[in-house]
């Protein structure tokens, strides 16, 4: 018999299709797992409103819950909560850097006009000496950044608050 | 008619509307980062437009889904405001017009945080975080281009002087919008419409642009009631399902 905590470890290896380091939970996608002898129900929140991962990330959860443990899967998407950016584990934050995707940081309000909002540091050298490109990057969650110091151009997942 | 349900189509017709106008940008920016901005805001508004749809497919209770409602009404069954239906123009005249919208969206959103809807409250939550870069990347084209050359300035006040005529229309108030604002659904749009105009005219200010000074009125989009431009719109969005009925991605 599965418990929750067993489909909570799964699901860890359920990964974002479009940042395929991260997983769903370090993502801070899935807010509800319960467990029935018949069936697992999960329930998860999207990122941005129009995010096209979300059915993929649907069929992908079914699909190796199926696997695993060989009961029914339903996936509901919720409202609640909206998802932020402090959603994402520490852990997924650090997975991110890693792979090159500056994470997010507290940024000021977005009242402020041609002001950067936050100084990024560059993934690979760390430094600050960081410019913003474009405040909208190769998909919804991300900006475009380039490194002053190393000339890396890099991605910086953005602040949703 | 189901008020709520009316109201549901204009939130969502106004995301539908103004997120194709801005993916025909798509392939066709001024440099390959506004391309990619125009997308990523179009593709917002799309969003938002499937979590507004879905709701008033619940609310109808006719078995119409969300998918319905975007691709298979006739034109005056759509409840945009008419500013969004305004083609393109130049960089400039998109900018305008994402402006006048964005910083009305901005304070409807907040307002209807506290809807006494809950489902309208929590896409408005979710729908707010977006709306905020929206409308500082559009405040700041403004700026830039107003207060920029004078070829610039020149274009984007013509802009102005062509669209402002349409936003009288972003706070008109119906029977609709009494009924669904005395059962603390939505906000009075009126108390809104002195904050909209004090933050556009800020922004204006430093854009060094002039608001025009005519008091002439259009818009009957609540009502279903377009300008020409709804539907080329149309054709265009709805062409694959009603030439392939039911066909899906």
């Amino acid at each position: 018999m599965v418990i929750e905590k067993d489909i909570w470890n799964y699901l860890k290896e359920v990964f974002d299709p479009e940042i395929p380091v991260l997983s769903i939970v370090d993502l801070g996608i899935v807010q509800k797992v319960s467990v029935t002898p018949e069936s697992i129900n999960i329930s998860i929140i999207p990122t941005y409103t129009a995010c096209p991962a979300m059915k993929r990330i649907e069929d992908d959860i079914i699909e190796y819950l199926k696997k695993k443990c060989n009961l029914d899967v339903k996936v509901e998407l919720a409202y609640k909560p909206a998802w932020t950016t402090d959603f994402i584990t520490d852990e997924g934050k650090q997975k991110l850097k890693d792979y090159g995707i500056a994470p997010p940081e507290e940024e000021l309000e977005k009242t402020n006009l041609f002001q950067e909002l936050v100084k990024v540091r560059c993934p690979k050298c760390n430094s600050k000496f960081t410019k913003l490109v474009s405040q909208f990057g190769s998909t919804a969650c991300k900006a475009h950044y380039k490194c002053e110091k190393c000339l890396e151009p890099f991605d910086y997942f953005k602040c949703l608050k | 008619m189901n008020s709520l349900f009316e109201y549901l189509l204009r939130l969502g017709d106004d995301s539908l509307i103004i997120g194709h106008r801005l993916s025909e940008w798509c392939g066709h920016g001024p440099i390959l980062e506004e391309d990619i901005a125009l997308s990523n805001i179009a593709l917002d508004f799309i969003g938002q437009s499937i979590s507004i749809y879905e709701y008033a497919s619940e609310i109808e209770d006719k078995g119409r889904t969300a998918d319905d409602l975007a691709f298979l009404r006739f034109d005056r069954e759509y409840k945009n405001l008419i500013l969004l239906e305004q083609p393109n123009g130049d960089f400039g005249m998109t900018m305008m017009r994402q402006f006048l919208f964005d910083s009305y969206r901005k304070l409807l959103f907040e307002s209807l945080i506290n809807s006494c809807d809950d489902r309208i409250s929590a896409i408005s939550i979710k729908s707010l975080k977006e709306t905020k870069y929206h409308l500082k990347h559009s405040s700041e084209w403004v700026i830039r281009l107003g207060d920029g050359t004078d070829e610039s300035n020149k274009r984007i006040q013509d802009s102005l002087d062509t669209l402002w005529r349409y936003t009288a229309e972003l706070f008109y108030e119906d029977d609709i919008d009494i009924e669904l604002k005395s059962s603390k659904i939505i906000p009075p749009m009126k108390e809104l419409k002195e904050a909209w105009y004090n933050n556009v005219k800020e922004i204006f200010s430093r854009a060094t642009l002039t608001i025009p000074n005519n008091n002439w009125e259009y818009g009957e989009g609540r009502r279903g009631v377009h300008s020409e431009h709804l539907g080329y719109i149309l054709a265009e969005l709805q062409y694959m399902q009603r030439a392939y009925p039911g066909m899906e991605w």
